[in-house]
């Protein structure tokens, strides 16, 4: 294992420490227990967006918090979620008196820590909603599962609902944003490589030099299926061709497109994805009226990509338009 | 003569070396069908444990349990801290301001915490997680109860099932937790939680004075 760190046990305090160096104008770190929040926050007036999980994924979730978007994010240990000791203290550190939202990642250990805090941060006063992102259609039967987890549409639905709560809507109306987000946004990722969790110090799973791994969710974890490796355009189609069934996009549609790296896989190769996935919704008749692609949700050094596609309406792509200003995502300021 | 405070201490120091001990191995575990963090999230949290027990000495085994119940909270993510955490806590509110812990007591502390990880996570025996060791744990030790046994047989039979019903996660596909994602692909390999509740309750039978041995 090589990497750029100096203890695995300090991998998380050492990053947040040099990332909120790095961004002292958005930003402020909170230690022991670790959080960041917005700088001044609260913002008088406004509905809080708290979000949080393991580390790994960078830049989701700190990467996010600013003008537009987070108002606080909770980093855990890598590819383990936060823990209701954080969670609480970042939820009243922004609570302005107009509620706060926590966005949540449909895996177990989030949902039952992030369950945990918000009725705690309840008893103490604040009103609380929680949004469940899960949009992984990879996983198929939710009924022997924990259900679709929250993967890349995570980006989207922080970037949206992060907008309603700027413009000064109320707790409710910034839920159901949110809520409309997760219902119109479905993702489906491609591994290339495993990746290797600093403490472990071996990759979380092996792909053999000509094998990918095919629905896979952001934590390291291995995916649904292992096939033989292929050209990009393939690749391309086994993640797009499921997601528009489950959506039910039809000709006429708008949509954002969004095709995130993992981590290991460079930019040039993202845009050869995005270019497939551009050409197989135009053939579908599907208007791609928004774009992002980059690294925005990873797991680590894993070389692969995920695509989500987020069906658009006026309210949504206003939203999306609006101004945001964070470390990772600035745009309109 | 039951269980007192000192036990309670005993057990969550003897728990905290073992984790240690078996701390490469439960990663290894959940690297087959997890993410590789459960070793050494429990390891942070029972460190947690102690630092808290130096600090702050519990006076009843209930006050040790809690405080462990705070410190796993609070210290080890992922799900194995809200539901480890639940379960310290039901089992500390089940064995109240009580200083001398007899057989019966104990088999309801531990049909407590079994409840809370059920309640918490909603799994069911089969579903290939911790509640396959603690479901089969519980029933051996209202066995013994019902056969007149004292605690340590209570505590001993716990241990005992738990560490078969661990085994027995083996084959099973999962339906909770990451590694339900895995379906089909999950079977084959040993659920980590289910190791983990084995090795506690293993360690609180050999705080009792259980001899170790065939646990090894």
């Amino acid at each position: 294992m090589k990497k750029l760190i100096n203890d695995p046990r300090s991998v998380v305090d050492e990053s947040v420490e040099g990332f909120g160096m790095a961004h002292a104008d958005l930003v402020e770190v909170h230690t022991d227990p670790i959080f960041l929040v917005r700088k001044g926050a609260p913002v008088a007036g406004k509905v809080a967006l708290v979000s949080g999980g393991g580390s790994g994924h960078e830049p989701l979730h700190a990467g996010f918090v600013g003008h537009g978007m987070l108002d606080a994010a909770v980093p855990g240990a890598v590819f383990t979620s936060p823990t209701p000791d954080q969670i609480i203290p970042a939820t009243t550190a922004v609570d302005s008196g107009a509620g706060v939202i926590h966005i949540v990642k449909n895996y177990t250990g989030d949902v039952l820590n992030f369950e945990t805090a918000a009725e705690m941060a309840q008893a103490e006063g604040v009103s609380v909603r929680s949004i469940l992102v899960n949009d992984d259609v990879a996983v198929e039967d939710s009924l022997y599962t924990a259900g679709r987890r929250g993967v890349g549409g995570t980006v989207l639905v922080e970037k949206i609902a992060g907008a309603a709560a700027e413009r000064g809507d109320s707790l409710e109306a910034v839920a159901g944003v949110a809520e409309g987000v997760v219902r119109n946004v479905r993702t489906m990722g491609v591994a290339l490589s495993g990746c290797t969790v600093p403490h472990a110090g071996v990759p979380t799973f092996e792909l053999a030099e000509d094998e990918i791994e095919i629905g896979i969710g952001i934590h390291g974890e291995p995916g649904r299926h292992r096939i033989a490796m292929e050209g990009a355009d393939g690749i391309t189609s086994r993640l797009l061709d499921p997601v528009l069934e489950d959506l039910g996009i039809k000709a006429g549609e708008e949509v954002l497109l969004f095709v995130n790296g993992m981590g290991g896989t460079p930019l040039s190769e993202l845009y050869i994805v995005y270019r497939r996935a551009a050409q197989i919704l135009a053939e579908r008749g599907a208007r791609v009226e928004r774009s992002l692609v980059g690294n925005y949700v990873t797991s680590l050094e894993m070389q692969g990509c995920s695509i989500s596609v987020l069906r658009l309406d006026d309210e949504l792509t206003a939203l999306w338009d609006a101004p945001v200003h964070t470390p990772a995502l600035r745009w309109g300021m | 003569m039951g269980l007192g405070v000192e036990w309670a201490v005993d057990w969550l120091t003897l728990s905290a070396r073992r984790i240690a001990e078996h701390r490469e191995e439960l990663i290894a575990l959940d690297r087959a069908i997890g993410d590789s963090d459960h070793g050494e999230n429990m390891d942070r949290g029972f460190q947690a444990v102690m630092e808290k027990l130096a600090q702050s000495p519990p006076e009843t085994p209930g006050a040790a349990l809690k405080l462990a119940a705070m410190a796993l909270m609070s210290k080890v993510g992922g799900a194995a801290g809200p539901l480890y955490g639940t379960a310290y806590l039901r089992a500390a509110t089940a064995l109240g301001e009580s200083t001398d812990i007899d057989a019966a007591a104990l088999a309801g502390a531990l049909t407590a915490a079994r409840d809370g990880i059920v309640a918490r996570g909603k799994a069911v025996l089969g579903d290939k997680t911790m509640v396959d060791a603690w479901s089969p744990a519980v029933e051996a030790a209202d066995e013994v109860l019902a056969a007149g046994g004292d605690a340590v047989a209570v505590l001993a039979a716990a241990a005992e099932a738990a560490e078969v019903g661990a085994v027995t996660t083996d084959p099973l596909v999962a339906r909770k937790g990451r590694a339900s994602y895995l379906g089909e692909r999950s079977a084959g390999h040993r659920d980590p939680g289910a190791a983990s509740s084995a090795l506690l309750l293993r360690a609180a039978a050999t705080a009792a004075g259980f001899p170790e041995g065939s646990a090894e």
